[in-house]
């Protein structure tokens, strides 16, 4: 990867990490709030972010654009097939998600913002990550 | 324009930005956003114990990714204290009465004090929050394939049945855990 590709990415993830920080999706708070159905702002911005997804996919598909390497943009579909992994591990998902008040990137943002303590979740995360992938053969999926 | 960055942003403002994402970084050529995949790139970094999940080229599949998750953390250092909103989170009403109910006092930055602080590591109530919580996310995520923006976002914007099960799956954790289990865990 060149230089100017590193600073691509570095950028893009600076953007992503302030929006998340001036939405306020990186609050615990704003997570109760969410799964207790009592404001729409968490909906709204994952609404909106799936809307703006859908329609820019739909253009690059129908568009044929193709990427810096000259190669046709593809996107691999997800198995569908594999319903146990997507509701037992959503859910498992889900139970962190509103225990820690935090999903991956909100986690990083958050230390950015000088929640030191966060640092312990984050390894957390990777030995979760490290657990299923030890397991992963002994899991439905 | 100092206004505008230092003071929260609406829904449909921050929600469009998140979505454009997903064209920036397919144009980068057919990167798919997705933030826990980082936490594998992490783990086959250096895979102690050889798992077979975690041996392939992590340096030509996760270095854009891994350059995008540094730039978040620099993104929650300029949203999170260059340009921090001095203002409290404007919360709902409802949520503030439930979580005082269940012994929260304290409403103030992002995330609560009584849980989110090395001292609370000490208590059960702490450790399970930042320990349990944080694993059950890496472990989840990478279960499901995915998390908020693997799934709910990416996934849901290619029309992915697969993610919109997951995303139902991430409701009925979050429900069972806000409803019944954490009202337990803060008793």
């Amino acid at each position: 990867m060149k230089f100017s590709e590193y600073l691509k990415f570095l950028i893009y993830g600076t953007l992503f990490g302030f929006v998340l920080m001036k939405s306020e999706v990186v609050s615990w708070f704003r997570i109760q709030e969410m799964f207790r159905f009592d404001s729409f702002h968490m909906y709204g911005v994952i609404g909106t972010a799936v809307l703006v997804g859908i329609i820019s996919i739909q253009i690059i598909k129908r568009s044929n654009v193709k990427g810096p390497d000259g190669n046709p943009i593809t996107i691999p579909p997800k198995d569908p097939s594999q319903v146990k992994r997507y509701i037992l591990g959503g859910s498992v998902f889900g139970l962190g998600w509103a225990l820690l008040g935090a999903c991956p990137g909100p986690m990083f943002a958050l230390l950015g913002s000088g929640v030191s303590v966060i640092l312990v979740p984050i390894l957390a995360a990777i030995a979760g990550t490290y657990t299923y992938g030890a397991l992963r053969t002994k899991l439905p999926h | 324009m100092f206004e505008f960055l230092t003071q929260p942003w609406p829904w449909y403002v921050a929600g469009p930005l998140i979505g454009l994402t997903v064209p920036l970084l397919l144009l980068s050529g057919g990167k798919m956003f997705g933030v826990s995949a980082n936490l594998r790139h992490i783990c086959a970094s250096c895979n102690i114990g050889n798992v077979e999940f975690f041996n392939y080229d992590w340096k030509s599949a996760g270095r854009w990714n891994l350059t995008f998750l540094v730039g978040s953390v620099l993104g929650g250092l300029l949203g999170g204290v260059v340009f921090a909103n001095p203002e409290p989170i404007q919360l709902a009403a409802s949520t503030i009465s439930d979580l005082q109910e269940l012994g929260l006092t304290n409403f103030e930055g992002f995330v609560p004090a009584e849980l989110f602080s090395w001292s609370a590591l000490g208590t059960g109530t702490g450790l399970l929050v930042l320990v349990v919580g944080g694993f059950l996310v890496g472990f989840g995520a990478r279960y499901a394939g995915g998390c908020t923006s693997g799934h709910a976002i990416s996934g849901l914007s290619d029309l992915q049945l697969g993610s919109l099960i997951a995303v139902i799956g991430f409701f009925i954790g979050g429900l069972l855990m806000t409803y019944l289990l954490y009202p337990i865990i803060l008793s």
